[in-house]
């Protein structure tokens, strides 16, 4: 069978160092994996690799099977694959409201010309936009916020702003560079609300965090990496228990 | 759908009621055949401007070789009126999508700077042209100018008029302003300002952004490229130094003045330069006796005022004083109301 994400053999050098070092992953449809590791493990380089954002030194990543690695960026959402970043990357000078509407762009067929005479397209695309992007908001309750500038939002609601934009256009796969950083215990938990809600409705994720009881929580599969390896690949209760992962979060004499 | 839209985008129709009524009022205060030039130019290099806003306000990419693009169409419109007897309507056309493809490949080359190097590109650009109109003086007249641009004359109206001219010259910065207030208020707008402030997620939510960017760069250099074209005709006469660099950057003190974020604040910000200019002048040889360009160093005051006091440019300044007043004006009204209500229950 073919996975939704698969990588296969993914290595990137820095020059001297290998950031990532042969790693092997996959993902199925629907499932929810998490990609932990200490700092400095690889674990954005390996995002990056992912979501095109950095060419592997070798290996390649292959999406239903089509091969990935080595497509624009901006192809990435017309194949259903969506991410948010982990320094936040919202349009600060935008209100809410256009954030989403923003979200919802590859649904729309206005160009430049069509904008400029104002044809009737544009006219249709601005009512649908309009309408999803409130569906949106009134599902991540963002709603009260509608008209607020994206840059005044507390960094909580901004995050929550992200995610929701990443997910505006029913994308297949969302990638989540540390959803939960700079999240208070409230944040982070309706935050994994929202991930859980989605996964029922089918969308799979792959996302690095550090927050070890939302992983614990919402993970189907743990990939563990350290020094750019995989070290460990399993079930959040087998995670738990293997003695590498110990020896790699905590040092040699807890083991 | 129309109350959303104003919320979105705020209003179109009253501000360009508002410029076209001051348009078509101003020719019968204006009395002297000199103001009138100036407000023919306001309008030309208007549409310079405006093609910035669009570039460097929404889009924020900074272009400091846009004079070229003007040159490109005054030269175009120019050599082939004056040496080849071409109509300078199709001239126009023919200057516009030369410059069209020529800003096209360049935009493709050097949109993928950011910041200042593309700063430096865009006038790396602008320096290259003005070499090239210095050069080419086969066909240029090189540094001594070219002469002898014919008037334009639209069915048996002759444009040379100056009233006419100001009001077919205004009336295009009207169509102009409407098609990019369009661009502005669709989703290409929120495009632009979402490339603005993050690039990356602009591209990850499924956008070519290097598309879009040449796209705006291209539009704006056509909008110079027709003022150009107007300029040239206007004038009938075109020489070097009138698309050097200093031009370029004039039009982003017009831009910055203005407001960069607003279609609006680039007619504000022109109109106020260009009067401002002549005013240093008159009062520079009057009551100072200096002859020569005393504007530059009076607009490196201003960017430095501008850029400390105001960096959302007069419109918003203007902008917050309309806003006070109606906020005043309604407090009036319900302190009215609450008084009325006191009056009634005693």
């Amino acid at each position: 069978m073919t996975y939704l994400l698969e990588g296969k053999q993914v290595t990137k050098k820095f020059g001297g160092i290998t950031a990532v070092d042969g790693v092997d992953f996959h993902l199925k449809q629907g499932e929810i994996v998490a990609i932990i590791g200490p700092n400095g493990a690889g674990k954005t380089t390996l995002f990056n690799i992912i979501s095109c954002f950095l060419p592997p030194t070798s290996g390649e990543v292959l999406y239903k099977g089509e091969r990935l690695t080595g497509r624009k960026i901006f192809e990435l959402a017309r194949l259903g694959i969506s991410r948010t970043f982990q320094n936040l990357q919202i349009f600060n000078n935008m209100t809410v409201l256009e954030n989403i509407m923003m979200g919802v762009h590859i649904k729309l067929r206005t160009n430049v010309f069509s904008a400029g005479f104002r044809l009737p397209v544009v006219k249709r695309d601005e009512e649908l936009a309009y309408k999803q992007a409130l569906d949106v908001l009134e599902m991540m309750e963002l709603k009260p916020f509608i008209n607020e500038k994206a840059g005044n939002l507390s960094y909580g609601l901004q995050k929550q702003l992200e995610f929701a934009r990443a997910m505006a256009y029913d994308p297949t796969l969302i990638l989540l560079d540390e959803p939960m950083a700079g999240l208070n215990d409230a944040e982070t938990n309706q935050m994994a609300g929202y991930i859980k809600e989605l996964k029922k409705k089918g969308r799979s994720f792959l996302f690095v965090e550090h927050k070890m009881a939302t992983v614990m929580e919402l993970a189907d599969r743990i990939i563990v990496m350290d020094f750019g390896k995989k070290i460990a690949e399993g079930t959040p209760d087998e995670i738990a228990r293997n003695e590498q992962v110990i020896r790699a979060y905590l040092g040699e004499e807890a083991v | 759908m129309r109350r959303f839209n104003g919320v979105l985008h705020g209003q179109l129709w009253r501000p360009l009621l508002v410029l076209a009524a001051i348009v078509l009022l101003l020719p019968w205060f204006i009395p002297t055949p000199y103001i009138f030039t100036i407000l023919i130019l306001i309008g030309i290099y208007s549409l310079i401007t405006i093609g910035l806003s669009l570039l460097l306000g929404y889009a924020g990419q900074i272009s400091l070789g846009h004079a070229a693009f003007f040159g490109i169409g005054a030269y175009v419109s120019g050599i082939l009126t004056a040496k080849y007897a071409i109509s300078p309507w199709l001239a126009m056309v023919i200057g516009v999508i030369v410059t069209w493809v020529i800003s096209y490949a360049v935009g493709m080359a050097i949109l993928r700077l950011k910041g200042h190097f593309l700063a430096l590109a865009t006038m790396a650009v602008n320096i290259i042209f003005y070499i090239l109109i210095l050069g080419l003086d086969e066909w240029t007249g090189g540094a001594s100018g070219l002469v002898g641009i014919p008037g334009l004359s639209l069915f048996q109206l002759n444009l040379g008029q100056p009233l006419y001219f100001y009001f077919f010259v205004w009336s295009i910065v009207l169509v102009v302003i409407v098609f990019s207030t369009n661009i502005v208020r669709s989703s290409i707008g929120r495009v632009l300002r979402s490339i603005h402030d993050s690039e990356i997620a602009t591209e990850m939510l499924g956008v070519n952004v290097a598309k879009y960017k040449v796209a705006i760069f291209s539009l704006s250099a056509v909008y110079a490229s027709l003022a150009g074209s107007l300029y040239a005709h206007f004038i009938s006469f075109i020489a070097p130094p009138s698309f050097y660099i200093t031009f370029s950057i004039l039009l982003l003190v017009m831009v910055m003045v203005g407001g960069v974020h607003s279609i609006w604040g680039a007619v504000l910000g022109t109109a106020i330069i260009m009067f401002l200019n002549e005013w240093i002048r008159y009062i520079g040889q009057t009551y100072f006796q200096i002859s020569g360009q005393v504007e530059i160093v009076v607009y490196g005051f201003i960017i430095i005022v501008v850029m400390m006091f105001m960096p959302k440019g007069l419109v918003d300044v203007f902008e917050r004083l309309w806003r006070k007043i109606a906020s005043a004006r309604i407090k009036e009204v319900e302190k009215r109301k609450i008084a009325a209500e006191r009056g009634d229950l005693a």
